[in-house]
């Protein structure tokens, strides 16, 4: 789900980008209201997670790979907004040291995965909870739902970006100047892969951590790293 | 805070088995994620380079492009599994401190 250089044109980098800038700084804002100085070792835990589970390429047999994010147990674990930066600092590390996702499609990138798929992990996480005690087995369950449906969802939202690259940018011969790609090939391919294996593996990840703190450390996941809704704190 | 050490040592046996997120798309012969491919891919996919896409996909060479070093791409799955996982930890060591350095800064309170 990483949009390298070169596949979306400069409309949809630089929308994104913008549409990213106030939401970053919201984020700092909020964040800085709700984040307490001993939560940043958890910060750095949840960017150093959703890092390094993006490396495990599963792969569809013959056909293409893809991953999972951790991007919703970074929101579970941290609150949405802590969790977009968390995100955030992974994808612009990969971008740039590993050049795992274009610099110009940072905006893009960070739009699906710290944005998209953080806020609706973190809201499907509360209303399938509800006000189940912090270690019920409904919680479990509802961050695997969470997992599997938010990841599907930031992956439709990349599908969609790649998909609308030959409405917005064609040669006169008719050719595409960015992703060739339309709706109708990039929507049913993306969502294919992540809603037959890699949401699987969100699902089963973040719901095995989930139950293994309300085992260990069931205040981790009632204080959200301190950084849960500000009308909270 | 314990829990934090033990998550952390979760986090450095991902390191090490990181290599299965290449072993296994070899081994199953899967090729890259969709909508990530190089040029050459492109080409005999679509059966032309969008010209946009030549133009912008060279901008940015990664110092550690494909999470391992250049030359040893070559040499193998033993060594580039070896890449992968100093690339893993090295990532790991720069997104913890940059995260935990913004941390630090937005919790200063009333600064």
């Amino acid at each position: 789900m990483h949009i390298p250089d070169g596949y979306l044109g400069p409309v949809t980098c630089g929308f994104f980008y913008a549409v990213m800038l106030p939401i970053w700084a919201a984020a700092s804002k909020i964040v800085k209201r709700t984040l307490q100085a001993r939560h940043a070792p958890l910060l750095a835990i949840g960017a150093a997670f959703s890092f390094v589970i993006m490396m495990f390429n599963l792969p569809i047999p013959g056909g293409s790979t893809g991953h999972a994010v951790g991007a919703v147990l970074a929101a579970i674990l941290l609150g949405p907004w802590a969790g977009c930066i968390a995100v955030t600092v992974a994808l612009v590390v990969q971008a740039l040291l590993f050049g795992d996702g274009g610099i110009t499609a940072i905006g893009a990138n960070c739009f699906n995965m710290a944005f998209v798929e953080v806020f609706a992990g973190y809201y499907l996480y509360r209303l399938i909870s509800g006000s189940s005690p912090v270690t019920s087995g409904r919680r479990v369950i509802a961050a695997g739902i969470a997992g599997y449906t938010a990841l599907n969802i930031a992956a439709l939202s990349a599908a969609v970006m790649f998909g609308i690259q030959p409405l917005l940018h064609k040669t006169a011969g008719g050719q595409s100047l960015y992703c060739p790609y339309g709706l109708n090939v990039a929507i049913p391919m993306m969502l294919g892969g992540h809603l037959a294996v890699f949401g699987w593996i969100e699902a089963i990840v973040t719901a095995l951590v989930v139950k293994y703190l309300q085992k260990h450390d069931p205040l981790l996941l009632e204080t959200g790293g301190g950084a849960h809704d500000e009308n909270h704190g | 805070m314990k829990t934090t050490v033990k998550l952390w040592w979760g986090i450095a046996v991902l390191i090490i088995l990181s290599p299965l997120g290449l072993i296994l798309p070899a081994r199953l012969k899967a090729g890259a994620a969709w909508g990530e491919w190089g040029l050459e891919e492109i080409q005999k996919l679509a059966g032309y380079i969008p010209r946009g896409m030549a133009k912008w996909s060279g901008l940015w060479s990664a110092p550690l492009a494909d999470y391992g070093f250049g030359a040893w791409a070559e040499k193998g799955l033993p060594r580039l599994s070896l890449t992968y996982i100093i690339s893993a930890a090295l990532g790991i060591i720069v997104v913890a401190a940059l995260s935990f350095f913004i941390g630090k800064i937005l919790s200063r309170k009333g600064g």
